[in-house]
């Protein structure tokens, strides 16, 4: 398909479809999915053909609509009426009103902070197109990005806008992109490989889930830019085999952009050939570790390696890779569409773009949001989330997952950056928020972390498989009021020692939930050693 | 070297699926984790005839295909029960009471996580997140997502199970 086809098509997939005079756009991404919103789409289409209004109302099955909580959520269109918590029997009642006054007890206000401050760049198409239907995409602009690049672009125009764009990686260590792209571009070889990490293992994190899950093009089509940038002509999707809604709807849209030519050979009309396959994960969290991710594509226990030499010298099987998160490549194609200075002029100095972070733990409206880079966390918990509910008090916001910190109530007008979240010992990470109150132990969730980490220890390095274990035990002591003061000591110690000597990400980073929360809830600890009460109330003392 | 292929441990035909699956890669070594994929998603665990049998197909010495089998927490060596709870423990699930669900459940069906009961009746699991967390606490019932799930509410469902 050349560009001038593909212009053709999303014209014509305007004409095609005479908009139906109303159309319901129901959520079946997993959130709520899990909440019956198949069923309640079933029963909706039936309450349609049952009136005989198949040419007036289309029900449609769509991608995340971010409040998960509320879900089954759906979207009445062109009347822009949202509605929450629907069940099958209300099927009757909202087709019934279609053109007449909304069902008012169904009504989410749409108007709510939680939709007017976000700022949707990767989530623009999320709950708006069919995800398992590729004209949708292409009628939003979809591999019009793509086909531009292939068009009037040479691979090095293209590295320059990303670097223009100032975008760093979204898996959270924020590497810049722009540079990443062109180390990989100057390596030798004739055989170059790029990799999507899609292996989202933090707990308390769906960010990529939902992205592949509402618009899986988007990522193929910044894979594909991304593979003509550097030279690549082979790609591979890592996800992790939990998410099975994810790699069904993948596959459907590999199978659709093959058979349009937007991926597979002559790509466009054009010389440039990418494939694109999936890989599974099995359930490691090192995986995420772009090392360990490559050990695992390659059929091997996935195990890091020292570095350097880094993937984009001496990746898969040898050659150079390309390795980048999902919600990396989900803002290639709208860079390249808008510009690199307008993707530079949203967010911080320092942090571009927006960040999508999935709000979840002790706060009203969970679910999954986009916000501008520089927002403060304030206005992320108490607009957006809607704040704490049954009148508790927030207590700490954790971000980043196994490698991040809990962040305490001073720091809540502090400005959501790379550098800002750093120096108060947390970390951006891939996006989970998890929002704590008075009723959670901080040496509790610090222990919950190390226990994460102590059975995700890959057991390669010394530092990480032993003293992970050795923290863990000196955290149950404390929480079960049998430590001592010296415990504490060497509890510090062991944070030194692990975060500075393990061999990769994993546990350099693993102390960092128990560095946080001595620095900021240091009393808790005490209390446990010396009064043998847990303040939160959460742990059994033996004594 | 020789390279013929070996025969299945057993005139199963649902081995034809995990041939396919190693015939698609070229019996290539590298394809052992989509191979054990597609050994676990036919048979619901991976048997040692199971290693044995990819381990020869693929020319991977058994000790590494044992090393990834155990490695990985979604591969088991052990057949599952008759039915699945699988409690998320991630983050937001825990904050918000999951440990509370699995303690209950462990304590009424006498089954630490990740044993089945001896009657074979039900497996208890946990997971480290299953990206449900705006439902949380979650649990997966026999692969249907329940969200904000009770202790009382999960002993209700497979109190269903038993019943049967």
């Amino acid at each position: 398909m050349t560009p001038e086809e593909l212009r053709k098509l999303a014209e014509s997939q305007e004409e095609a479809r005479p908009a139906p005079r109303h159309r319901i756009k129901i959520c079946v991404a997993a959130g709520c999915l899990s909440a019956g919103s198949d069923r309640v789409r079933d029963a909706l289409q039936n309450e349609v053909t049952r009136r005989g209004l198949e040419n007036e109302c289309e029900v449609q099955g769509v991608g995340c609509l971010g409040l998960c909580t509320m879900g089954p959520l759906m979207l009445v269109e062109p009347d822009g009426v949202m509605y929450q918590n629907v069940t099958e029997s209300d099927a009757a009642a909202i087709v019934e009103s279609l053109g007449k006054k909304p069902v008012e007890q169904l009504v989410c206000p749409s108007d709510m902070s939680f939709f007017t401050k976000q700022y949707k760049i990767v989530l623009e198409n999320s709950g708006v197109i069919d995800p398992e239907k590729i004209e949708d995409y292409i009628a939003r602009d979809g591999y019009t990005a793509l086909a531009r690049v292939l068009e009037d672009m040479s691979p090095q125009d293209v590295i320059d806008e990303i670097t223009r764009s100032g975008l760093r990686g979204r898996g959270g260590a924020g590497y810049p992109t722009g540079l990443k792209w062109s180390t990989v571009a100057k390596a030798g070889g004739t055989r170059k490989f790029v990799i999507c990490n899609a292996d989202e293992g933090d707990p308390g994190a769906f960010m990529d889930r939902s992205v592949l899950e509402s618009d899986p093009h988007r990522v193929l089509e910044g894979m594909a830019i991304a593979a003509y940038a550097v030279g690549a002509s082979q790609g591979y999707l890592y996800v992790r085999a939990e998410y099975p809604l994810a790699v069904k709807r993948l596959r459907t849209a590999i199978r659709q952009a093959e058979r349009l030519g937007l991926l597979g050979n002559n790509i466009c009309g054009t010389t440039f050939s990418f494939h694109v396959d999936i890989r599974l994960g099995a359930g490691a969290f090192v995986c995420g570790e772009e090392t360990a991710l490559i050990a695992s594509i390659e059929g091997k226990r996935g195990q890091p390696r020292p570095r350097p030499p880094y993937p984009a010298e001496y990746g898969l099987w040898g050659y150079p890779t390309l390795i980048n998160n999902v919600e990396t490549f989900a803002n290639i194609a709208p860079i390249i569409r808008n510009g690199g200075d307008w993707f530079a002029s949203i967010g911080t100095e320092k942090s571009k773009g927006t960040k999508v972070f999935a709000l979840a733990g002790r706060v009203k409206n969970t679910g999954l949001i986009e916000v501008p880079m520089g927002i403060t966390l304030r206005e992320i918990i108490f607009d957006i989330g809607g704040g704490i509910p049954d009148g508790h008090r927030f207590k700490a916001v954790q971000t980043g997952g196994p490698s991040g910190g809990c962040i305490p109530e001073q720091y809540l007008d502090m400005p959501v950056d790379y550098e800002s979240l750093a120096k108060v010992g947390s970390i951006m990470g891939s996006g989970g928020m998890i929002v704590m109150d008075e009723t959670s132990c901080m040496v509790d969730v610090a222990k919950f972390f190390m226990d994460f980490c102590v059975s995700e220890s890959c057991g390669k390095c010394v530092p990480c498989r032993v003293g992970t274990v050795q923290m863990y035990n000196i955290l149950n002591r404390i929480t079960s009021g049998e430590a001592t003061m010296e415990d504490l000591a060497l509890l510090e110690e062991l944070c030194d020692m692990v975060k500075y000597t393990s061999l990769c990400g994993l546990g350099q980073t693993a102390p960092n939930p128990v560095l946080s929360t001595l620095q900021y809830f240091r009393d808790e600890y005490v209390a446990h050693i010396v009064d043998k009460q847990c303040p939160a109330g959460v742990c059994q003392m033996r004594q | 070297m020789h390279f013929t292929k070996p025969s299945p441990p057993s005139d199963d035909k649902r081995w034809r699926i995990v041939e396919a699956t190693m015939r698609r890669h070229g019996y290539d070594p590298y394809a052992l984790i989509e191979t054990l994929h597609s050994v676990q998603q036919t048979f619901g665990y991976l048997e040692t005839e199971a290693l044995q049998y990819v381990a020869k197909a693929l020319r991977v010495p058994l000790s590494k295909v044992y090393g990834v089998a155990t490695f990985y927490h979604f591969f088991t060596l052990k057949p599952q029960g008759e039915h699945t709870c699988v409690v998320c423990m991630g983050t937001a699930c825990y904050i918000k009471g999951a440990p509370h669900v699995v303690s209950a459940i462990s304590e009424k069906y006498q089954v630490q996580p990740g044993e089945t009961t001896s009657d074979g009746k039900l497996s208890l699991l946990t997971a480290r997140c299953i990206g449900a967390c705006g439902l949380a606490p979650a649990v997966v019932f026999d692969g249907e997502v329940a969200g904000k799930v009770t202790p009382e509410e999960a002993l209700e469902r497979i109190g269903r199970w038993t019943a049967q």
